[in-house]
């Protein structure tokens, strides 16, 4: 193998668990409502996948722990916001704070663990073609998961009914809840997916990236996820580019740390972050200040009648 | 089933002081079932987070120290959470403060520079910080960058100039390769208050800015500007209160009072810079000021009771083997009570069963 083929592999590894987490988000934010704890959901997701891999011995169990330790984390989130309208910002904080907290008393008895490299596709003849063949047919099934979820929302939100009644409710929720449509119950569902992309996140990294645990090993992603959101316009389509293209920032950042380049490490590690500004900006600027964010983004919805 | 937010057209004094203190009682029973769920008993894990905390006059000492930066740090974002513009970055301000005021500690070191030394720290803390804070609102106003995702990534850039810095070019080159300054001179070091007392002059600058702030959000017109920049933004413009100068002014305070926090911390408490001067007092300082209801007083009071769960969490390590991370799930659970607490002051909750009627 290449240095070249395993950069492209490492860049795939990168991308998943933001594509997850931002997928997850995005359904939520064109639902109407911004559930800034993905953070803790993720770092829930990949404590409890961790511990439920290594406890059961098994992938499939601590897949079903993160996933379930998302969704409980944002049924709370739900509770709070939709059931008792209080402010979203505010509670997502809490929800990241909590989640942090939580993940590492929940990890550290499984700190010093370690997990054995999950299966990949293996198709005879295809994944053994040069350069592509890894790449495209030797994968982990979460990135195939990523990928066929990209879509099926992308589908889901332009052609389904639901993904209509969704849009809807994220658009304008006054005017959905005068239609007859169900903002509250679309929101829980959307909160709940939200939740459950961002705890499969969480395991993606602690059962493939790094195959072991460590306190806050999510290191902001969660909150880049929020921002590949805004990045991508609420579009999934775009979101994947820009994971994949965020993706790719990161590890040549690591490669530029290990080749030297004369920078100082921290300014290299810093560079996402930065980078994640920078995009956020440019972005702003191509859109000469015409919003595209969802109508009823934010606010609280309490039916009057 | 049917769930509706009714508001109270009332709501008594003693129900909005009584809501955050449900909350704490609340968080309280929680925490205390995580902890019976990891083997420990509640009963002595109340007595080293509370009791302890509060039973001597030297952890009483260490509680107010613990409190000040809260207590600086929340009343600047009361500024802005009031204005509803959301910075939640004060850990990095908070970092770049301490950053701009060593820094003059540094370069006076071992020179005989005398009293102005530390007013330049406390100076140079609040400019940093406040420039740290002007970044994520300057993209805001120009180009309508969310500010909540710039002043949060900032706080790992600061994290990581620090970093850099102190293993770097400001590492004390006699400190045996650890990762840290030499010691602030005790012209660069805030002084103490005198006689039996372990607590240093920062106590003193947080009651100062509390009062400040009460008096600047109760008395004059720009803390009525920004109740009703927060309240209804559209009320807000008619009456001519730019929104833009509003959100640079509320980011240049909190920014400000976070860095001289920052200050105060390396210069009162810690005595140089390492690479890590906070146990995320810019993160607790956000439940502080809900806590406090985002009024200075009010925040003053939750401040100390937050420094409690971080002295009892930093007690309970020790004496009950509690990681640390159990008082951040505390403070996390805590933020979530009172934020439904204020939502039960505010609303009453029907719940109906059956369908909804036809809309």
């Amino acid at each position: 193998m290449t240095i070249f083929e395993a950069i492209l592999l490492t860049i795939v590894t990168a991308s998943t668990p933001l594509l997850l987490a931002a997928l997850g988000e995005l359904v939520v934010e064109r639902a109407g409502v911004l559930n800034l704890g993905v953070e803790g959901m993720m770092v829930m997701g990949a404590a409890c996948g961790f511990a439920g891999a290594v406890t059961f011995d098994s992938t499939l169990a601590g897949i079903l722990c993160g996933i379930l330790a998302g969704m409980v984390l944002a049924l709370v989130f739900a509770i709070a916001v939709l059931g008792l309208a209080v402010n979203q910002v505010a509670a997502g904080l809490a929800l990241t704070i909590l989640g942090l907290g939580l993940s590492g008393l929940i990890g550290q008895p499984f700190v010093g663990a370690q997990r054995e490299v999950i299966a990949h596709l293996s198709l005879p003849v295809l994944s053994d073609l040069p350069v592509v063949g890894r790449l495209v047919f030797g994968e982990d099934a979460f990135v195939y998961i990523s990928l066929a979820a990209t879509a099926t929302v992308a589908w889901f939100l332009a052609r389904s009914r639901a993904g209509l009644t969704l849009r809807a409710v994220g658009e304008n929720h006054g005017s959905a809840h005068a239609l007859g449509l169900p903002v509250l119950k679309t929101r829980l569902l959307a909160i709940l997916f939200g939740g459950a992309m961002a705890g499969l996140a969480g395991v993606y990294l602690s059962l493939v990236y790094t195959r072991f645990w460590s306190p806050g090993m999510t290191a902001g992603r969660g909150w880049i996820a929020v921002a590949l959101v805004v990045f991508a316009g609420w579009r999934p389509g775009v979101l994947l580019i820009g994971a994949y293209l965020f993706g790719a920032a990161t590890v040549l950042q690591l490669h530029a740390q290990a080749a030297g380049f004369g920078l100082p490490s921290q300014a290299l590690a810093a560079l996402p972050y930065l980078a994640t500004i920078v995009a956020l900006v440019l972005l702003s600027l191509g859109r000469k200040g015409a919003s595209v964010a969802p109508g009823s983004l934010g606010q609280p919805f309490a039916p009057d009648r | 089933m049917r769930i509706e937010l009714l508001p109270r057209r009332n709501v008594s004094l003693a129900a909005r002081i009584l809501a955050p203190l449900a909350a704490l009682a609340v968080s309280f029973v929680i925490g205390g079932l995580i902890l019976a769920a990891m083997g420990r008993s509640p009963a002595s894990a109340f007595d080293v987070y509370v009791v302890q905390s509060l039973s001597d006059g030297w952890a009483l000492q260490q509680l107010a120290l613990k409190a000040t930066p809260l207590a600086i740090i929340a009343v600047g974002l009361s500024f802005c959470f009031r204005a509803n513009l959301w910075n939640i970055g004060a850990e990095g301000q908070y970092i770049v403060g301490a950053l701009c005021g060593g820094w003059i500690a540094l370069i006076t070191h071992g020179s005989d520079a005398g009293a102005w030394v530390l007013p330049a720290m406390l100076l140079a803390g609040i400019v940093g910080g406040a420039l740290w804070a002007l970044v994520a609102a300057g993209l805001k106003v120009v180009f309508g960058v969310s500010e909540i995702l710039t002043s949060l990534m900032l706080v790992y850039v600061a994290e990581y100039w620090l970093d850099y810095l102190v293993r770097g070019p400001w590492r004390d080159p006699k400190g045996f390769n650890f990762p840290q300054t030499v010691t602030f001179d005790p012209s660069a070091t805030l002084p103490m208050l005198g006689g039996e007392l372990t607590v240093h002059a920062g106590v003193v600058i947080a009651i100062v800015v509390v009062l400040v702030a009460a008096f600047i959000l109760r008395f004059s017109l720009f803390g009525y500007r920004l109740r009703v920049t927060g309240e209804a933004p559209r009320a807000a413009r008619f009456a001519g209160f730019s929104p833009v100068a509003t959100t640079l002014a509320v980011f240049a305070i909190s920014g400000g009072l976070a860095g001289l926090a920052g200050v105060i911390e390396v210069s009162g408490s810690i005595g140089q810079l390492k690479p890590s001067i906070s146990p995320g007092y810019g993160f607790t300082a956000i439940i502080v000021a809900f806590l406090g209801r985002l009024d200075p007083i009010g925040i003053l009071i939750a401040s100390l009771a937050m420094a409690l769960t971080i002295l009892g969490g930093e007690a309970a390590q020790i004496a009950l083997r509690v990681p640390f991370d159990f008082t951040r799930a505390f403070q996390g659970i805590l933020l979530i009570a009172i934020l439904v607490a204020d939502s039960l002051v505010t609303y009453r909750l029907r719940i109906s069963a059956g369908r909804r009627a036809a809309a």
